[in-house]
């Protein structure tokens, strides 16, 4: 693949995160010097004063560097991306969180690693040395290695950071596999990587860092994980 | 195949595999009808045993904590230089 015609468009939905976006385009135009991408913004509505951050990084940047397409209100994490990749208008797509958990100075691993290996989708993993999560106690990393190892001995991934959503597809597979996906939140991310790692797309994994800023939130009550264990059935009897 | 079929006909192997050995009286049938316990205890044990040496082994980078405040203060100088509106919110 001749890399001087490789674009990427960096889709990051966004809610109330005025300053961080602000912050993320800074680091993605600094790590990616050479590279030809767009950063397409889905904001849902947020009453932060999100967008009027983004014009002023438009006219830093340059409109055609920074794609604001947002959106009435909250719609939801799945749909953010169909929206994104409708204006996406490069033949690589990026998906990464809003909040700083996913730095961009990754960016460049994700890129080579796929034009090393020609992957369909690259998915960056918190999981492996090299990798690395900081903020969580003790009990979320049980929790965490607890659903991992579930996840796999129950649905044979061959990855090993499912619910990870700092991910590098080709456009074209990236449409694919979201058009048959139907869950919600983090098991969506799972679907998406099950649904194509059941269609036997090539993929690859980078290790990342995972800095989790919001310290204490325990996002993972007992409803959470009913969920999740709905969601691996789900997918157990779906894919 | 769906997944779930997948380890239902591994499930379905194992199950032939152990009503053999019950017919072939290799080994003694006292011992033959409890493998079906042995092989779920042993499953429950090598998943606790998964999981505790990934804890252990968990990975994590508390110096990059310390990179993230150095990048977002650096970035944070950078658009305040260029008029772009930084205050936290």
């Amino acid at each position: 693949m001749d890399a001087a015609k490789n674009k990427y468009s960096i889709i990051v939905p966004t809610y109330n995160e005025r300053l961080n976006i602000a912050l993320i385009v800074y680091l993605i135009f600094k790590h990616l010097r050479d590279v030809d991408f767009e950063i397409i913004v889905v904001d849902d509505g947020s009453p932060d004063g999100t967008r009027e951050v983004l014009k002023q990084l438009q006219d830093l940047y340059g409109e055609d560097r920074i794609l604001l397409r947002p959106r009435a209100k909250k719609l939801g994490l799945g749909t953010a991306y169909v929206h994104g990749l409708k204006h996406a208008s490069g033949n690589f797509v990026v998906i990464m969180d809003a909040d700083l958990s996913h730095h961009p100075k990754y960016l460049p691993s994700f890129i080579k690693k796929q034009m090393e290996t020609g992957a369909s989708i690259v998915t960056g993993t918190r999981y492996v040395t090299g990798g690395g999560v900081h903020g969580w106690n003790l009990m979320r990393k049980l929790t965490s290695r607890g659903a991992n190892v579930l996840a796999q001995t129950l649905l044979w991934p061959c990855v090993s950071d499912l619910t990870g959503s700092f991910r590098l597809y080709k456009k074209s597979v990236l449409e694919d596999v979201i058009s048959s996906c139907v869950s919600k939140g983090y098991v969506f991310q799972m679907e998406m990587i099950v649904r194509a790692s059941r269609k036997g797309y090539h993929i690859e994994e980078v290790p990342i860092t995972f800095v989790d800023r919001v310290f204490g939130s325990s996002k993972l009550g007992g409803s959470e994980i009913v969920e999740y264990l709905k969601g691996l059935i789900y997918l157990m009897i779906t894919t | 195949m769906k997944h779930v079929l997948k380890l239902l006909s591994l499930l379905v192997v194992i199950s032939a595999l152990w009503i053999g050995l019950l017919q072939a009286s290799i080994i003694p049938q006292s011992h033959t009808w409890l493998l079906p316990i042995y092989f779920i205890v042993s499953l429950g044990c090598y998943g606790l045993l998964m999981v505790g040496v990934g804890l252990m082994r968990f990975p994590t980078c508390p110096e990059e904590a310390l990179l993230l405040q150095q990048d977002i203060a650096e970035a944070k100088d950078f658009l305040k230089q260029k008029g772009v509106d930084v205050g936290s919110d």
